[in-house]
């Protein structure tokens, strides 16, 4: 049941210019950005070739990529997770799937599901960039690997808190904007936190931005996989129980 | 115990509040196999409110629903298999087409791949939407989409069918095939539909309920009410109508009411009309009868009487 409901989140974003239109517009900036990057690496070469331990292609090109492709998303996400709940409710076609014999955890995992294939697919196409160096030169396969995880996880807690704003609104630009709101907020309480005191960085240990550095450097940290994994379940289940809810109250 | 059997969906005095109104108050009632039961009510009576607490999009403050035998709290899962529900407006994804649109409904029920083909195939075909299967959604016009929505909620053969305003928007020759179809489902379905509409009541149901300010004020079979609104009312017309007294002697008729032009409304005990009496005298004695009408106490009255009662008494 999860899987119907997921196929049909997908095909609904197919069906709408906004996932193209998004996925042009990631590539676009990050294809700018990488040959950017690419540059750069050309005129620094010279001076690596003398560095003992000197950062190699992944470390200059894959990571600093990805780190740009977490803001894009971060925009982006909430763009794409804005309609799941909310435009279902505005139109009306959420009486189906509550009047199907399905649960709301099903539901709630497929529309989660939909919109991880698809952002799963646009990191891969993202990954695609620093991969395509490989012709001519050797990689760092478990960085770049790490790095693609790593983004992978971190938009997956953006679509977890975007699927959770768009059950709070029938209107989807609203569901979008809040959903912003809070990423960004958490996002630079990781930067708030720098240097000071440890109640700031408890906060800022929030943020799942500094879980995301750990791994663009190639350290795979069971516990920064598991702060994600927890992140995106909390949201999940804050937007169960709010369905369930919804349905008691409305 | 067959009555027991027969009943499909019962509900035990359900309660909905919205803020301090009670949209949906202490309504209780049941529904077997082969009926078709009619919520009439004017706009706000909490018809559709009742109609999703039955689907069980919305859950009731206080009160049960047993659908075959399986509370819909409790057991939403194997409650919500035995319905199919038509919402106020019907729940259709734009950007699909009809044909994705059953096909993904009749997934969600639990329909395999196989399965799903052949329904959508029988329910299209039922609903008279052969022609529009590579449609999308969005293009379709009112009456199409009523009809994708009642042939969504009725494709996986439920047991019972709860169907919202279902012929809204919908032309004449449309509205007949629909009365048809609703006629066709009661036979072997319990139907349970919403409608603001006496005429549609009266064309489709078997049973009828009136609903006023969130209460069921009125509950019959509609034979009954055909029954107890046996005509006790001739109305007649005549061009050279006799003195009230001489119609008021006719064998049968108990009292005379003159309703002026020469109409007169004569009063009888239920199953002794006498129009023969009439007939005969008004041709013997050169009345010229041009107009012979019983009149049924019609369920218009009734409804009438029960939703502008309550206003004024309130």
């Amino acid at each position: 049941m999860i899987f119907v409901i997921a196929a049909r989140e997908l095909r609904s974003l197919f069906l709408s210019p906004l996932a193209w239109t998004l996925l042009a517009v990631v590539q676009g900036l990050l294809a700018w950005i990488f040959l950017l990057l690419i540059d750069d690496f050309r005129n620094l070469q010279g001076r690596l070739i003398g560095l003992e331990n000197a950062p190699g292609v992944t470390d200059l090109i894959a990571a600093p990529l990805f780190r740009v492709a977490a803001w894009c998303l971060l925009i982006l996400t909430p763009l794409l997770t804005m309609r799941l709940f909310s435009e279902e409710r505005r139109t009306r076609t959420f009486d189906l799937l509550l009047s199907a014999p399905i649960e709301t955890s099903a539901i709630v995992l497929g529309k989660y599901l939909g919109i991880l294939v698809f952002l799963l697919g646009t990191t891969i196409l993202v990954a695609l960039m620093p991969l395509s160096l490989a012709a001519g030169t050797s990689l760092d396969f478990g960085k770049l690997l790490a790095g693609l995880l790593g983004l992978d996880l971190l938009v997956a807690s953006f679509a977890a808190v975007g699927l959770y704003m768009s059950t709070l609104t029938a209107q989807p630009a609203v569901a979008a904007v809040s959903t912003l709101g809070l990423l960004l907020f958490l996002c630079f309480t990781d930067f708030a936190s720098i240097g000071r005191e440890t109640a700031d960085n408890l906060l800022g240990y929030l943020s799942p931005l500094r879980h995301y550095d750990a791994l663009l450097s190639g350290l795979f940290d069971s516990a920064d996989a598991a702060y994600y994994l927890l992140f995106s379940a909390a949201f999940l289940g804050l937007t169960i129980r709010r369905l369930d809810d919804g349905r008691l109250r409305d | 115990m067959a009555m027991v059997d027969d009943v499909l969906m019962r509900a035990e005095r359900l309660t909905r509040r919205y803020g301090d109104i009670r949209a949906v108050d202490d309504v209780s009632f049941t529904l077997s196999k082969g009926q078709v039961l009619g919520f009439l009510g004017p706009n706000g009576a909490g018809k559709s409110t009742t109609m999703r607490m039955l689907a069980g999009v919305l859950a009731p403050d206080a009160g049960r629903i047993t659908i075959s035998g399986n509370d819909l709290l409790d057991q939403p899962r194997q409650a919500k298999r035995a319905i199919g529900y038509l919402p106020e407006q019907p729940p259709l994804y734009r950007e699909l087409t009809v044909d994705e649109q059953l096909r993904y409904s009749a997934h969600l029920h639990g329909l395999g791949r196989a399965a799903s083909r052949a329904a959508v195939e029988q329910v299209k075909e039922r609903c008279g939407l052969t022609g529009v299967g590579k449609r999308l959604n969005g293009n379709l016009s009112k009456g199409y989409r009523q009809r994708v929505g009642i042939a969504q909620a009725i494709l996986h053969e439920p047991p019972v069918i709860v169907l919202d305003e279902p012929t809204i928007g919908l032309d004449p020759i449309q509205l007949r095939e629909m009365r048809k179809l609703i006629g066709g489902l009661g036979k072997n379905h319990g139907v349970i539909l919403s409608t603001h509409l006496l005429a549609e009541v009266q064309a489709t149901c078997s049973h009828v309920q009136i609903m006023r300010a969130g209460q069921l004020v009125y509950a019959s079979a509609l034979s009954e009410l055909e029954r107890c609104g046996q005509s006790t009312r001739l109305r007649i017309g005549l061009h050279a109508p006799p003195p009230v007294s001489s119609l008021a002697r006719l064998p049968g008729v108990e009292r005379v009411e003159e309703l002026g032009d020469g109409r007169f409304r004569l009063h009888h005990a239920p199953g002794f009309a006498p129009h023969r009496a009439v007939v005969e005298q008004a041709s013997a004695a050169g009345w010229d009868l041009w107009e012979l009408v019983p009149e049924h106490v019609s369920l218009e009255q009734i409804f009438v009487e029960l939703t502008l009662g309550g206003e004024k008494a309130e």
